[in-house]
């Protein structure tokens, strides 16, 4: 017993010793998901990040990775442990909403930063909006209600509305009814994690809808458009790049081909970051990123260049840096709203057939210079 | 709600049902005969399901790769009774509790070292692909069916198994008398070994047949464990007729909960929150379930006395 007691203060004595000793290096802690069916969210962005620290070659940037394996608690604890333990500067990596709630606001109160390479929930956007916060992706809402103005354009006026029960599922049918002007033949809202979606797609056929809009990101995207290919339904599916990412419509195949979605980057957009972000990264992984690693990329960058300005200790300037957003994104224009959430183009994508497989092509632009409609709710 | 799909449902409640009963099946053979409890269930649903995709792949026939993980699944869970629950018999619940949690880490952490953390990918067969058109104009996927076909006839092959065979005769009389047919000169543990791959056969073959409609990932089978686990509860633990009766019932009533209830809802409600209300209402219609059955009938509906 003694022996574990003075080794248990051994660490903690060197734990007291080390930490000061690293004053003027950059801690990042990252917090994403690794295994289950969301992990091809956090691994691409994760490599996405990574890619920008690695082609900055800067050394004083230590990134301390850990995977929440989409648990809200995991998350938590490890979470505390960043900030209480390890000081991190900066966190980053959640992929998940519900996550995101149990983990940020307690992050960014306790004075650490926090930038969101992914999930955007309304709460975070409006009423609980923070100084310390920034969401380098977009709002949850903001390419559902492209999504439901470009459908609305197409003629499109009896959709069937989809998504799981959880904060991004809801936005994401908020944000879809915002711009839809059309009625809907229905609106359901499925379990988180859910696998079997034969009940749906029969009150889908049974709906006589004349479009199905969905939102359902990671293993259940592929899940829901395996069964639904297999079902004989032919009803055109429209939805969120989170319903078709490279990954998704790889597994989904052919049936996939001819699906439109909207997405705030696509890997075929034209501008310089984008074209070496993408070579980069099909280099390095041998494979095409998704939409999370360019968010992944751009969060890293966007670090980069605050750091270039100020060290996140001198809190004030670090995040007047932040703020600025003086980086080149892979998505073209970008810049931070009064909330820090972004205010982009959303582009519209339609899987083609390509070599053995399918991919996402480029068509045109949804809505220009999107803002979430949170913004008015944020008191900063 | 048209009658057609009223049947379209049923039919899938009827599918979630068997696809239930054979890792309820396994689960409640287990404790029945050997008294353990084996939250590892779950890891052969997902062993099942990765030899599949995993020989799919590499010969392209989707029934060898059936094959080839039902059998492995089996294997795997004979070498498991062999090396480590063999040790649990004469433990209490709980050590036994402790030991199939940590398979569970075990096999989960294995696999993805094995085969990355990103999902497999498996299809339906060729010869399942696509729907067939049945009464009431119902237009139902052929591999569902495939389903339920199998699961009945599984159902029937395992009545016949414990009925009328003389392997069914010793599992009967380990459930009824543990000690005495050991001492009537039974080699119990062979008996013991071939219950357990029996299990754990029957889960993979779950998880092979699951694993095509959905997706083949680390972690798969947990979910469908606690399920397997309300059924047995629900079923009587240690019935097999109960773990029939009970599987049928969590898939209906869970199939069907999930498509009335925001209907019903929608009634008194504005229609976007009725239909949040009821689905979060309807995920927890199951545990409901079974705490009412468990207030009549605290041991389920059909106990096996000890």
């Amino acid at each position: 017993m003694k022996k574990v007691m003075n080794a248990g203060l051994g660490l903690l004595m060197a734990t007291a010793i080390a930490a000061p000793t690293h004053a003027e290096d950059v801690k990042i802690g990252m917090i994403t998901t690794l295994s289950g069916g969301g992990a091809h969210l956090g691994v691409d962005a994760r490599d996405g990040f990574m890619l920008a620290i690695e082609q900055s070659g800067r050394d004083d940037v230590e990134v301390l990775i850990q995977d929440d394996a989409q648990k809200p608690d995991v998350a938590k604890s490890l979470a505390d442990e960043f900030v209480q333990r390890e000081n991190v500067d900066i966190m980053t990596g959640i992929i998940w909403s519900n996550l995101a709630m149990a983990v940020i606001p307690s992050v960014v109160r306790q004075g650490t930063f926090y930038l969101s390479v992914n999930a955007g929930p309304s709460d975070l956007a409006g009423r609980l909006c923070h100084e310390n916060y920034f969401n380098v992706a977009w709002q949850n809402n903001s390419l559902h209600e492209a999504m439901g103005e470009y459908m609305s354009t197409e003629g499109f006026d009896n959709a069937f509305i989809l998504a799981p029960n959880y904060p991004a599922g809801t936005d994401a049918l908020e944000g879809f009814k915002n711009r839809y002007t059309g009625e809907l033949a229905n609106e359901v809202y499925t379990q988180l994690g859910q696998t079997d979606y034969a009940a749906e797609i029969a009150q889908i056929r049974a709906s006589g809808a004349d479009s199905v809009f969905y939102f359902l990101p990671g293993g259940m995207g592929i899940a829901f458009m395996k069964q639904y290919a297999g079902s004989g339904v032919d009803i055109p599916v429209y939805g969120p790049a989170f319903s078709f990412d490279e990954i998704i419509i790889g597994a989904i195949g052919e049936s996939a081909i001819g699906v439109r979605n909207t997405s705030q980057w696509a890997y075929d957009l034209d501008n310089a970051a984008n074209q070496t972000f993408v070579s980069a990264f099909r280099e390095k992984h041998g494979r095409t990123p998704t939409l999370y690693a360019s968010q992944g990329y751009d969060t890293a960058r966007l670090i980069l260049s605050a750091l270039d300005e100020a060290h996140p200790d001198d809190k004030d300037a670090f995040r007047e840096a932040l703020r600025a957003a003086d980086f080149d994104s892979v998505r073209g224009d970008f810049r931070f709203g009064a909330n820090h959430h972004p205010i982009q183009d959303i582009y519209v994508r339609e899987v083609v057939a390509s070599g053995d497989g399918v991919t996402n092509q480029l068509v045109g632009v949804a809505v220009e210079d999107m803002q979430d409609v949170y913004v008015d709710q944020c008191s900063m | 709600m048209t009658l057609s799909l009223l049947f379209e449902q049923l039919l899938n409640g009827l599918q979630l049902g068997t696809m239930l009963f054979l890792m309820a099946s396994g689960l409640t053979l287990v404790f029945g005969v050997m008294g353990l409890i084996n939250l590892a269930h779950g890891s052969f649903y997902m062993t099942g399901a990765f030899v599949t995709a995993w020989v799919t792949g590499t010969t392209g026939n989707f029934w060898v790769g059936l094959l080839a993980g039902t059998l492995a699944a089996a294997a795997v869970g004979a070498l498991v009774e062999f090396a480590v629950i063999r040790r649990l018999y004469q433990r209490d619940h709980l050590d036994q509790v402790l030991a199939t949690f940590a398979l569970i880490l075990i096999f989960s952490e294995g696999t993805r070292w094995l085969y990355g953390s990103s999902p497999l990918w498996l299809n339906v067969p060729q010869s399942l692909a696509g729907s067939v058109r049945l009464p009431f104009g119902v237009e139902y996927p052929l591999y569902r069916l495939a389903i339920i076909g199998m699961g009945v006839l599984i159902a029937i092959g395992l009545y016949l198994l414990i009925s009328r065979t003389r392997l069914g005769m010793r599992i009967r009389a380990g459930e009824n008398d543990r000690e005495m047919i050991g001492a009537l000169g039974v080699d119990i543990s062979t008996l013991y070994t071939l219950v357990f791959a029996l299990g754990a056969g029957l889960a993979g073959l779950a998880g092979a047949t699951i694993g095509a409609l959905q997706s083949v990932q680390v972690g798969m089978g947990e979910p469908v464990l606690i399920l397997a686990f309300v059924v047995i509860v629900i079923g009587g633990i240690g019935s097999i007729k109960g773990a029939l009766v009970g599987a049928l019932l969590v898939g209906l009533v869970d199939t069907l909960g999930r498509v009335l209830l925001p209907d019903l809802f929608k009634l008194f409600m504005e229609a976007s929150a009725a239909s949040g209300v009821g689905a979060a209402i309807a995920s927890m219609l199951i545990y409901i379930l079974m705490a009412i059955i468990l207030i009549f009938k605290p041991n389920g509906l059909f106990a096996v006395k000890h």
